[in-house]
């Protein structure tokens, strides 16, 4: 007995001495660097989303450092897991700030982030968020955008009423919607809720699941038995898959409209023929390929999707796309003023047409995302890719 | 346009057959391990999910027929089970109860940090054993993959059936879950029977990943949700009492389905969760158990 | 409360004063906050698994219970935030007499089935009831809570403020659990047929120290929301309710300064972990899998048997 626990013990301790070699083995560096802090779920139930926002921060410090770093400069980027947790976000951003990074780029969820920013707010340094909710950037109590708080993804708001904007044209009014109970979900449902008399739309039927559920026939019954017209999903990346599977099993065939958490490929494919014909506004990073020439997203989109492609055998998603701009602006704010977060916050408040990953980007005092209605393109499914959607 | 109500309750009743036999199926893995030690095993639920993953290992990935895949799954599945009991549950002097439900979830904790670092955390997918076109039945639809999960769970069932009632390993095992001293005054040797029984519940668990994952899809965290429904449906149906989980979780499965379609989606889990909790209420040993039993296994 | 622990809570006291002064960093002093708020809950949680011997994996609940309240009262309705505190332990004991007067007549894994399933049902409601709690997104924007005058505005004094309560919980503890009530509820975890022969009602006490536990969650949840002052549901799912009963064993469930320690390890153990990123998950399964294999009555278990041989040996 005695042994075999030795034996456990002995082993545990090995690997965590290998782990922990791993972990810790960093190069150093000579020249006096530039931190800037980034916090990204890259474990726990929002990995889908950290993941690749620290593939490509990583990328991009490489990126920088290899270029010559920031008017010399190197680029130190210091991650920190939030595991999807506010209390480790809070954790972590504390972390960094007493690690004295000029600024810090994310959290990958908009909960997080509602726990980050009166952190950031009170020390008065930047944050450049990934996730999507309003309310990290505006405060509804004195409507007014936070001052040290930035965030990249498009509005919510935006992508409802595109997909509105669409159905009016395709002559849909009565529409059922199914949501997932995560932020995200529950973000865009309030958003479908609340635009939806100005398109003169009905929602006739309002369902919603857990991200883990397996099975949502029963949800696609219900509307099937409704009059909609279309039914729109808002939910987080694997359940996507069973809602178009699950809606072919049922026979639907109204169009179903996903929101702009469909960025992946992957998803599409493992749907197979059931994502064929899907609609969804999204940024541009997915077609990268199919934009005109001239288009000055072109030349950043197609540059970081065969770099993230070829480095990680897998499909560049909309994601890793927020923490690249984030950190673009950042390392723009430090090139244009140095490290000091005043000229940096200002520079980044007035920034006008700075190229990003999810569109042109237009900040100014009373708006801190910068993204407009036109940064988002409506995309099909079409032979398990994604493409334009043309009438 | 639209459905009638009466397709649409053939409807629910059909995807709550077909979930609740997964609950079934797991809370039959509780069971097995629960009546020959009275640990709860809170790392029944990452089997689950070890047994889609290697299933997708073998099958996607390495190409390999579906009835190889399947019984390569198994039998790594076994030996995890084995591995589990010899390094976790046995050098464990004098257990309490508590203490082994810890030492459970840390294990189960340990299973989802292994298949991370082996699958990743991307969702994974297992195309469906026969297609996945729906067919038509009295105006619902019925998924080819939910025939496959009722049938192999009948088949499972009906063997373990058989194993408990018939083989020599098998009474032995359910004398063990009667009364543990006497079994072992017997002759039985008690040690060899706790780990049978987890060899034993490791594959089935892993049968259950192998079966759910067409529709579930697989992804290294998603054993706790699938082992907390098994779990709820174990203690429904009494513990112990495999007809009692079989009933329990069908039940389970039919009410969430039937709580979704017509009640409200969003509190489909609560509504299952509700009932369970009334039925405890009044009856706290769960449909089947016997009350004897729940009074001796207490912490 | 006896001699010893007297004169370890002092010894505690004045580590925890001493503690800001020496360590300045406030990334240390924040980990510090949340050690006492899960210290909190944690200790009321030991008090009804080591001593009344009765199961919950739904604790999270009570913690949710508290830290909505307060949320919803102050953000939302503008209440002061003291009365929202005590509002807030209001509807915990009154949910606690609700849940708690059917499941402790449970047994064994039914209860722990019976208050995983209350913690589940109160985790889908704060996720439902989108027009009070917000749903899945929360509720951010929550003011902070000041006391005579001063304003919990910095971690340095939200450190004190938290651990003075921590104190406040663990002297009324240890007095409960050397009081006659305390007696009584050790001899419900020995055998309660017994208790009961000798005239203790068994289900009452049992009850009062659920309702005991729930009131110590609540506290502990609204000290969590004006320090973040944020809150979603994700904070009070099952895997926290978990975490709790992991901190109580791991920590020794037999005293309530297991409870102390094991809150603190498993809130300081993942902050050291960061680290190693990817394998975090892993090494921490790992450790927690070594400490119970090698220290079954936890590490309070493990100190008291280390310090037992040490005097021996002196």
């Amino acid at each position: 007995m005695v042994k075999r626990k030795l034996l456990i013990l002995g082993g545990v301790l090995l690997l965590g001495l290998a782990l922990s070699v791993n972990g810790f083995a960093k190069k150093a560096e000579v020249k006096e660097p530039y931190k800037i802090g980034c916090l990204f779920a890259f474990t726990g139930p929002a990995s889908w989303l950290g993941e690749p926002e620290r593939r490509t921060a990583v990328w991009i410090e490489n990126k920088v450092n290899k270029a010559g770093g920031i008017n010399g400069h190197p680029l130190k980027l210091l991650i920190e897991d939030t595991k999807g947790d506010p209390t480790a976000a809070v954790l972590a951003a504390k972390k960094l700030l007493k690690e004295g990074v000029l600024a810090i780029v994310g959290p990958s969820t908009s909960g997080e982030s509602m726990a980050v920013v009166p952190i950031m707010e009170e020390a008065e340094q930047i944050l450049v968020s990934c996730a999507a909710a309003e309310a990290i950037v505006h405060d509804p109590k004195t409507d007014k955008e936070r001052k040290w708080i930035f965030k990249t993804p498009q509005k919510d708001s935006h992508v409802v009423q595109r997909i509105y904007g669409h159905m009016k044209k395709s002559g849909i009014i009565k529409v059922a919607i199914i949501t997932d109970t995560t932020g995200f979900g529950a973000q865009g449902r309030e958003q479908l809720k609340k635009y939806a008399p100005e398109f003169g739309i009905t929602i006739v039927s309002d369902e919603t699941y857990g991200p883990k559920d397996t099975d949502l026939t029963p949800q696609l019954t219900k509307i099937k038995g409704t009059e909609a017209q279309a039914i729109v999903n808002w939910s987080i990346l694997p359940a996507q898959t069973t809602v178009m599977k699950n809606r072919i099993q049922l026979g639907i065939t109204i169009p179903l409209y996903q929101s702009h958490g469909f960025g992946n490929t992957k998803y599409a494919a493992a749907a197979g023929e059931a994502a064929e014909g899907v609609i969804f506004p999204c940024g541009r990073v997915l077609v990268a390929e199919s934009l005109n020439k001239k288009h000055p997203q072109k030349k950043l989109l197609v540059e970081y999707k065969k770099a993230y492609e070829s480095q990680h055998k897998e499909d560049v998603s909309t994601f890793g796309g927020h923490a690249l701009d984030a950190l673009n602006l950042v390392v723009a704010a430090l090139k244009a003023s140095g490290p000091d977060k005043d000229k940096m916050r200002s520079f980044i408040e007035n920034k006008k047409g700075f190229v990003g990953t999810g569109g042109i980007f237009n900040f100014s005092p009373t708006d801190h995302t910068g993204l407009g209605l036109d940064s988002l393109e409506m995309l099909t499914v079409k032979k398990g890719k994604f493409d334009l959607y043309k009438k | 346009m639209g459905l009638p109500l009466y397709s649409q309750i053939i409807q629910y009743i059909l995807s709550g057959i077909t979930i609740g036999s997964v609950y079934a199926i797991i809370a039959i893995g509780f069971n097995i391990i629960y009546n020959s030690t009275s640990i709860i095993n809170f790392a029944q639920g990452e089997f689950v999910m070890l047994g889609g993953l290697i299933m997708i290992l073998f099958t996607v990935m390495l190409k390999f027929p579906l009835v190889l895949g399947f019984l390569l799954t198994v039998l790594i599945l076994t030996l995890v089970g084995i591995i589990m009991e010899r390094f976790a549950i046995s050098p464990i002097k004098k257990p309490t109860v508590v203490t082994l439900i810890i030492v459970t979830i840390a294990v189960s904790i340990l299973f989802k940090g292994i298949a991370m670092l082996i699958w990743g955390k991307d969702t994974h997918f297992l195309p469906p054993f026969s297609g996945e076109k729906g067919i038509a039945f009295i105006g619902a639809s019925l998924n080819p993959q939910y025939i496959w999960i009722v049938g192999i769970t009948v088949i499972v069932v009906v063997l373990l059936s058989i194993f408990f009632k018939y083989t020599i390993i098998g009474k032995a095992m359910t004398a063990c879950a009667v009364n543990r001293t006497a079994a072992s005054l017997m002759g039985i040797n008690v040690k060899r029977m706790v780990l049978l029984s987890f060899a034993l519940s490791a594959a089935i668990g892993g049968i259950a990943g192998i079966i759910i994952t067409p529709i579930t899809l697989m992804a290294y965290d998603n054993g706790a949700i699938l082992g907390l429904k098994g779990f709820g449906a174990a203690v429904l149906g009494g513990l112990g009492n495999f007809y009692g989980a079989i009933f329990a979780g069908l039940l389970l499965g039919i009410m969430e389905s039937l709580g979704a379609g017509l009640i409200h989606s969003g509190y489909k889990d609560a509504i299952a969760l509700l009932v369970l909790l009334l039925v405890l209420f009044i009856k706290p040993s769960g449909i089947f158990g016997v009350t004897e039993i729940s009074e001796f296994k207490k912490f | 409360m006896d001699k010893k622990d007297s004169l370890i809570l002092l010894f505690l006291t004045v580590c925890l004063v001493v503690f800001p002064f020496i360590v300045t960093n406030t990334y240390y002093i924040s980990t510090m906050v949340f050690v006492g708020i899960h210290g909190i809950i944690a200790i009321g949680l030991s008090l009804l698994m080591g001593y009344a011997g009765q199961i919950s994996i739904g604790h999270a609940a009570f913690f949710g219970l508290g830290a909505y309240t307060s949320a919803v009262l102050t953000a939302k309705l503008g209440f002061h935030p003291w009365s929202a505190f005590f509002l807030g332990i209001l509807l915990s004991s009154c949910i606690a007499l609700i849940i708690g007067i059917p499941s402790l007549k449970l047994k064994g894994h039914y209860l722990a089935m019976a208050t995983l399933g209350f913690g589940e049902i109160t985790y889908i409601v704060f996720n439902e009831l989108t027009d009070i709690t917000g749903g899945p997104s929360g509720i951010g924007d929550i003011p902070k809570i000041s006391l005579a005058g001063y304003v919990m505005n910095t971690d340095i004094k939200y450190y004190f403020f938290v651990w003075a309560f921590l104190l406040l919980i663990l002297a009324l503890s240890l007095n409960l659990i050397h009081s006659r009530i305390g007696r009584a509820l050790r001899s419900i975890h020995d055998s309660e047929v017994a208790a009961n022969a000798m005239g203790v009602n068994t289900s009452k006490l049992k009850i009062q120290v659920f309702l005991i536990s729930a009131v110590f969650g609540s506290v502990a949840g609204s000290l969590y929301t004006h320090y973040v002052t944020f809150v979603s549901p994700s904070s009070f799912s099952l895997f926290f309710s978990v975490l709790l009963v992991m901190m109580v064993v791991i920590g020794g469930m037999h005293s309530v300064w297991g409870a102390l320690i094991g809150a603190a390890l498993l809130t300081i153990l993942p902050e050291f972990l960061r680290a190693l990123k990817d394998f975090e998950i892993f090494v921490y399964g790992a450790v927690l899998l070594l400490i119970m294999i090698f220290l079954p009555r936890g590490l309070s278990g493990g100190l008291e048997y280390l310090f037992n041989r040490l005097i021996k040996k002196l």
